[in-house]
């Protein structure tokens, strides 16, 4: 088949950027990688990528694909052009890391931010005669993490990132992850905590976009949702994010539906004064174009706060909602 | 033909975003939908409840599903976030037998029960896969020709696409361009149409939530659109209402109208702009209604 291929080409010692057209004769079965190599070996020499393994096993080859981070050897080039020859294959280098050459990223604040969530098992106490014993369920849990090869395409294309190179980012919030919910590590609290601060699990929008992205199933964001559980259960909730959920859930068990004019002020914090007076511009915008739901100034959980039709159903739901809980099993390895 | 279907709101659009709901309800007329709105259920939880308690976010939204099998009707939304999640819920609902039977029994208290199956649609999906792109351009009053938009879809009715209805209908990710251009609009195509807002983190880290907003506002704008449109409320509150804030934090010179779809249908329809609150935004739209002369603002 016929394959046309656009390709971003980039040289940072001159500056220059800009965008080479390969059209390329290949068998149907191939892969974007083995389109790019065809290309280097046949074309143009001096196309730089990366890769190893050639089967979606080592993550050296990720590089956006007509917009979303992937790896060019899991792509099949005639799923890429979707039935349409004349379909152009546009590839860049992965986003939000800078970029060596064409293809090629430099991964380096992707290892750093690896290290900085001290991705590593840390047991304390005595060590166990045998081995350490862990809970099936545990590890199963843990499958998803440990499947991450490190490719960086959820790093990529985070959403976050784009606009804020201190956070941490999903890959090494997915590897947070691995660590604090492993039963043979100690230090669940103070990763916690850590993990809480600026840059961290709080900072991460739900966008989605490196679960969709992700190849290996690591769907990072829920990795994320599961360490946000995790701190609130612990107890730490002095940060403008476990105040969000918080007063976002009194709002639903108080009134079934949600308070949007209590948002705001029961996330900062009411007397976050400096904070405060940030918004009243805006609000005062929406005061006026109509938009501030004034049915609801009094704040969820206080008499007369506004309520749904039909709350005590409601209501009966939610604390029956416990039930469906999943019984946690004491899974601290030691104890094994 | 008249379309039925159990109507969920949601919150924002009857909160902060009420000129979404009058919108819906005023081009349901045109569009000859009949919607029945669920006024017995709940927030979805918007994935903010799901981080403190997703079981307890699965119990209502299936009570709300269930609520809606029992009015018969399939259930439109018209908030990405709300379809994201239901989409989830039912997801999760349909995989794990064992859990929905633990679910519906506590539904059974109020007689209501629910079975997997239920369609769940965003407005979006109602416009091109029931009422059809073909009928809604035959229904065209008042082409936008000229009118340059670019669309914005909010992350939840794209992401992840596993639980979103893809396989069966493929083209999903697109709905908001072919709408566009069925209204006889222009599609502004930018890179940030399938982006996050930044809205579920505005009181986590302002200033990342508002440069989110921004960026894409400028972009849009930079490459010529004349407005953007969005199935989101919530995306329409951080690129609307917050669009002044984001001004003033990204130092981009932003000053673009955003629509919420059914209003941009609306206007194609020939329904009055004040019938559909276009005069309640934050960011004037008059501009924009300029732009089309026999529209202009009553
Ligand atoms: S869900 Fe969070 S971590 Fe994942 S891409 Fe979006 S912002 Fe980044
Ligand atoms: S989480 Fe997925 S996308 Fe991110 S580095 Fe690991 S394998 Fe790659
Ligand atoms: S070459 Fe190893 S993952 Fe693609």
């Amino acid at each position: 088949m016929k394959v046309k291929l656009k390709v971003k080409r980039s040289n940072p010692e001159t500056g220059d950027s800009s965008y080479s057209k390969y059209e390329i004769e290949t068998e149907n079965s191939v892969t974007l990688l083995d389109a790019l190599i065809q290309v280097r070996e046949y074309e143009d020499g001096t196309l730089a990528l990366r890769c190893s393994c050639r089967s979606a096993i080592c993550g050296s080859c990720s590089m956006r694909v007509d917009g979303r981070a992937r790896l060019a050897c899991r792509a099949k080039v005639i799923a890429l052009t979707r039935d349409n020859p004349e379909h152009e294959i546009v590839v860049e280098p992965m986003g939000n890391m800078p970029v060596i050459k064409d293809l090629v990223n430099d991964m380096e604040s992707f290892w750093s931010k690896m290290r900085q969530v001290d991705p590593y098992i840390k047991p304390e106490g005595p060590t166990p005669e045998a081995e350490f014993r862990v809970p099936n369920e545990a590890m199963i849990d843990l499958t998803h993490v440990m499947n991450c090869i490190m490719c960086g395409a959820c790093v990529s294309d985070c959403t976050v990132l784009e606009v804020d190179k201190n956070f941490i980012a999903p890959a090494a919030l997915a590897k947070a992850y691995r660590a604090t919910a492993d039963p043979r590590d100690d230090h669940e609290h103070d990763r916690l905590e850590k993990l809480s601060e600026y840059g961290g699990i709080w900072d991460c929008t739900r966008c989605n976009m490196c679960v969709e992205v992700c190849p290996k199933g690591v769907a990072p964001m829920n990795r994320i949702m599961q360490l946000r559980e995790m701190a609130l259960e612990a107890g730490i909730k002095g940060n403008a994010g476990a105040r969000h959920t918080g007063i976002f859930t009194k709002s639903i068990e108080d009134g079934g539906r949600l308070n949007e004019i209590w948002m705001v002020p029961g996330s900062v914090g009411m007397f976050n004064v400096p904070r405060m007076m940030k918004e009243m511009p805006g609000a005062l915008k929406m005061l006026r174009a109509g938009k501030l739901p004034i049915g609801q100034v009094i704040p969820p959980g206080f008499p007369g706060s506004h309520k749904m039709h039909g709350m005590d159903r409601v209501r009966n739901v939610v604390r029956k909602s416990a039930s469906l809980k999943p019984v946690k099993a004491e899974v601290k390895a030691h104890d094994a | 033909m008249t379309l039925k279907y159990a109507f969920w709101p949601g919150c924002v659009s009857k909160g902060a975003a009420p000129e979404l709901y009058l919108a819906t309800k005023r081009v349901a007329q045109e569009l000859d939908l009949e919607l029945h709105e669920l006024d017995q259920a709940t927030c979805t939880g918007a994935g903010v409840l799901q981080e403190q308690n997703p079981e307890m976010g699965d119990a209502l939204n299936a009570r709300t599903f269930a609520l809606a099998q029992q009015m018969g009707m399939p259930l439109m939304n018209i908030c990405s976030t709300c379809q994201g999640i239901e989409s989830m819920v039912q997801d999760k609902l349909t995989k794990r037998p064992e859990y929905l039977a633990k679910v519906n029994a506590i539904l059974a208290d109020e007689g209501l029960h629910y079975t997997p199956g239920l369609e769940i649609k965003n407005f979006l999906w109602v416009l091109v896969e029931d009422i059809g792109l073909d009928k809604i351009k035959s229904l065209v009053k008042r082409p936008l020709t000229g009118l340059r938009v670019g669309p914005f879809y909010g992350c939840y009715i794209l992401r992840p696409s596993s639980i979103l209805g893809k396989e069966e209908h493929p083209d999903r990710d697109h709905y908001l361009e072919m709408v566009i251009e069925a209204v006889g609009a222009t599609v502004v195509d930018y890179e940030g149409s399938k982006k996050c807002c930044g809205f579920p983190i505005l009181t986590v880290n302002r200033e990342n939530s508002l440069k989110q907003a921004g960026n894409h506002i400028h972009e849009a704008q930079d490459l010529g659109a004349d407005a953007l449109v969005s199935p989101c409320p919530l995306c329409h509150l951080n690129l609307d209402a917050q669009q002044p804030a984001a001004k003033e934090v990204t130092k981009h010179e932003i000053d673009l109208p955003i629509l919420h779809l059914p209003q941009m249908i609306g206007l194609a329809l020939g329904v009055p702009p004040n019938e559909m609150r276009l005069d309640h935004h934050v960011v004037s739209t008059k501009k924009l209604l300029a732009k089309l002369p026999e529209m202009a603002v009553r």
